[in-house]
C-alpha cells in the first residue's frame, strides 16, 4: 500500500513538477529518464531472458540513423522514422537473436556475437559517406516543428521521453505478470529444464530480443532529436550499449522498477561528477566504473535487492 | 600490387604477434577464472603508461622497462583478483563480467583523469630504424615487439609445461574440483594466473610504445581484438591464442591494404562472429582438446 502511495506520488511529481525547474536540472531529468528508458528497453532481454547482450548499440543506432535519414533524404517525419527505425532494428533483432540461439551461444558467448555486431555497423557507418561517414549527420533544429519532432526549449522533449519510459514500464510489467515472463524466468534460470518442460525457449528469446531491440532504437531517435547530432561512434560505440545496460543491472536486472531506480541513483552521480570536476574529463565514468563494482560485489541483485536482505525472501 | 601485399603480410604478422601475447595472457585468465576479462586493455593501457613514465621520468629504455613493469603489474594482477573477483566467486557468470567491466571503466577513466586524453608517443632514437625485404619494408621496433611476443608466448608455454604452478594452473583449468582434491590451493593459483595475464600485457604493451600511441582507450582496441583472438584460437588455448594473433593480424592488415578506409576492422568482426557461430570452441579446439 505504502509502495503505491510512493509510486503514485512520485509520478504526480514527475507530471508537475518539470514546468517549474530551472533549465539544468531539468536536463538532469531528461537525462535520467532517458538512461532508465534504455535500461528498461534493455532489462527485457538482458534481465528478464537472460541474455547478456553487449551489443545493445546496434539497436540504438539503427533507430537513430533511420529516422535522421529517412528525415534528411525524404522529408519523412521523424515520429514515423521511429517507429520505421524501431522495425528495422526489431528486425536485425531477429536475425542476430535467431544465429545466436540456433547455433546455442549462450552466456559470454552471447555478449561477445551482439558486441561484434555492434562494432560490424559502427565500422560499416564510420566508411560509408551516404551516412555521413565518420562525420556524422546533423539533424536541422533551429524552427520549431512538433509535427517533425522538433520543439522549442527542453520541456516538450521531457514529456516525451516521460511518456516513453512511462510505455516501456507498462510493457515491462505486461511481460513480467504474463505468459511471456514466465517463460524468460524459466529459460534464464535454467533453459534445458525450461525446454523440458515445453517452454519454446527460442520463440521466447526472440520474442524478447524483437522487443527489446524495437524499444531501443526508439530511444535512438529520441537521442537523435534531442541532441540534433548523430555520429558512428556515439549511436553504435560500446558506450551507450554499457550506459544503457548499467542502470538496469545497478537497480536490478529482471525487475520491473530496477532500471528506472538504477538510472535514478547513477545518472545524478555522473551528472554532479561532471559538473563538480569540470575539467577533469573522465572522472564521472570512474565514479561509474566504481559503483558498478560495489554494486555487484555487496548488492549483487541490483539494488531491488536489497528488500530481500532486510525483508522476506521472493517477490 | 605484389609489393604491397607482401608489405600487408609483413606487417599483418608482426602486429600479430603483439595480439597473441595480449591474448595469451586473456586466455591463461579465462582458462583458471572461466570469465571473459574486460579489464585486459585496460591492464595494457597501464602497462604502456608505465613504460612511458619510465622513459620520461627516468630514461629507462622501454625494451629494458619490462624489467620493472612485469613483476609490478605481477603484484597488481594478483591484487586485483584477490581484492575484486576472488570475493565475488560465487556470483552469477556475468555479474563477474560486468564487474571486470566495472573494472576497465575504473581503470580507464582513471587514466584520463591523471594524464588527459592527449595521445603520447615515446620517441626512442631507434624508432626509425628499419630494413628491406624484398620489396617490404619491415621496422625494427616492430620486429623486435613480435620477436618479443613470441618468446613470451614460448616462455609460457614452457612455464605451463615444466613448473609446478604451471601444472597446477593447467590442472585448474581442466578440472577445478580435481585440483582441489588433490591439494591444490585453487585461490592462490587463480590469483598467479591473473598475475601472470597482467604480466603479459603489461608487456605486450611495452614492447608496442616504441612505435604506437599511448592514451588512455588505447587497450580498448587490442581488447576486441583479443577477444577475437582467444575465441579463434579456443578459449584457454595458448598455441591457438599465438596462431589466432597471427591470423587476426594477417587478416586485419590484408583487408587494410584491399579496403578502403577502416573497414578492414570489419574483416576482422566478421572473421569473430562466423567462428562464435560455427566453431565456438575455436578453430583448434579449447582449453580440453589442448
Amino acid at each position: 500500500m505504502a509502495a503505491r502511495a510512493l509510486g503514485a506520488l512520485a509520478a504526480v511529481a514527475l507530471l508537475a513538477a518539470p514546468p517549474l525547474l530551472p533549465k539544468y536540472p531539468l536536463e538532469i531529468l531528461i537525462s535520467i529518464l532517458f538512461f532508465a528508458y534504455l535500461g528498461l528497453a534493455w532489462n527485457i532481454l538482458g534481465g528478464y531472458a537472460g541474455q547478456f547482450s553487449f551489443g545493445h548499440a546496434a539497436f540504438f543506432g539503427i533507430g537513430a540513423y533511420t529516422s535522421t535519414l529517412l528525415f534528411l533524404r525524404a522529408g519523412v517525419s521523424p515520429w514515423l522514422g521511429m517507429l520505421a527505425g524501431g522495425a528495422l532494428a526489431a528486425a536485425f533483432g531477429l536475425f542476430a537473436g535467431y544465429l545466436s540461439f540456433r547455433y546455442g551461444l549462450r552466456g559470454p558467448y552471447f555478449s561477445l556475437v551482439t558486441l561484434a555486431f555492434a562494432e560490424m555497423l559502427r565500422v560499416v557507418a564510420v566508411n560509408a559517406k551516404v551516412v555521413g561517414a565518420s562525420l556524422g549527420l546533423v539533424i536541422p533544429s533551429g524552427t520549431p516543428a512538433p509535427s517533425l519532432f522538433v520543439f522549442a526549449g527542453k520541456l516538450p522533449y521531457y514529456y516525451v521521453i516521460l511518456a516513453m519510459t512511462g510505455l516501456a514500464l507498462l510493457i515491462t510489467r505486461g511481460v513480467a505478470r504474463g505468459r511471456l515472463g514466465y517463460a524468460l524466468i524459466a529459460v534464464r534460470e535454467n533453459e534445458d529444464a525450461a525446454e523440458a518442460a515445453g517452454v519454446n525457449a527460442l520463440g521466447g528469446k526472440l520474442a524478447a530480443m524483437a522487443l527489446s531491440s524495437f524499444l531501443t532504437a526508439l530511444g535512438g531517435t529520441f537521442y537523435a532529436q534531442y541532441f540534433a547530432y548523430i555520429d558512428p561512434t556515439i549511436t553504435f560505440g560500446p558506450a551507450i550499449s554499457i550506459q544503457g545496460l548499467l542502470p538496469a543491472i545497478v537497480g536490478g536486472a529482471g525487475t520491473v522498477l530496477g532500471p528506472l531506480l538504477g538510472s535514478f541513483v547513477l545518472t545524478p552521480i555522473s551528472e554532479l561528477t561532471r559538473a563538480l570536476l569540470r575539467g577533469r574529463a573522465g572522472a564521472d565514468i570512474m565514479l561509474y566504473g566504481l559503483v558498478l563494482m560495489l554494486v555487484i560485489s555487496f548488492l549483487p541483485q541490483g539494488l531491488m535487492g536489497w528488500r530481500r536482505v532486510v525483508r522476506r525472501p521472493g517477490r | 600490387m605484389s609489393g604491397l601485399l607482401l608489405q600487408a603480410v609483413v606487417s599483418g604478422l608482426l602486429l600479430g604477434g603483439v595480439y597473441g601475447v595480449v591474448a595469451s595472457g586473456l586466455t591463461l585468465i579465462f582458462g583458471v577464472l572461466r570469465i571473459i576479462n574486460f579489464a585486459h586493455g585496460a591492464v595494457m593501457m597501464l602497462g604502456m603508461y608505465a613504460s612511458y613514465w619510465l622513459w620520461v621520468w627516468l630514461g629507462v629504455d622501454p625494451y629494458l622497462s619490462v624489467l620493472l613493469t612485469a613483476p609490478a603489474f605481477f603484484v597488481l594482477g594478483m591484487g586485483i583478483q584477490r581484492v575484486v573477483i576472488e570475493p565475488n566467486r560465487a556470483a552469477a557468470e556475468h555479474n563477474q563480467l560486468l564487474l571486470t567491466l566495472g573494472l576497465a571503466l575504473f581503470l580507464e577513466n582513471l587514466a584520463l583523469v591523471l594524464w588527459q586524453g592527449d595521445f603520447r608517443t615515446l620517441r626512442v632514437p631507434y624508432a626509425n630504424a628499419s630494413f628491406v625485404i624484398g620489396d617490404a619494408l619491415v621496422e625494427v621496433s616492430r620486429l623486435v615487439a613480435a620477436g618479443g611476443a613470441v618468446l613470451i608466448a614460448l616462455a609460457l608455454f614452457v612455464f605451463l609445461r615444466r613448473t609446478d604452478v604451471g601444472k597446477a594452473i593447467r590442472a585448474l583449468s581442466e578440472e577445478r574440483e580435481g585440483a582441489m582434491l588433490v591439494g591444490i590451493d585453487v585461490a592462490r593459483i587463480r590469483a598467479v594466473a591473473f598475475g601472470i595475464g597482467s604480466a603479459c600485457v603489461a608487456v605486450a604493451g611495452a614492447l608496442i610504445t616504441p612505435f604506437f600511441y599511448i592514451a588512455p582507450d588505447v587497450g580498448e582496441s587490442f581488447n576486441i581484438m583479443a577477444f577475437v583472438v582467444v575465441v579463434l584460437g579456443g578459449m584457454g588455448n595458448f598455441i591457438g591464442a599465438l596462431v589466432g594473433g597471427l591470423i587476426v593480424g594477417l587478416a586485419e592488415s590484408l583487408g587494410a591494404a584491399l579496403l578502403p578506409g577502416s573497414l578492414k576492422q570489419l574483416v576482422v568482426f566478421v572473421i569473430f562472429v562466423l567462428v562464435l557461430l560455427f566453431r565456438p570452441e575455436g578453430l583448434f579446439g579449447g582449453a580440453r582438446g589442448r
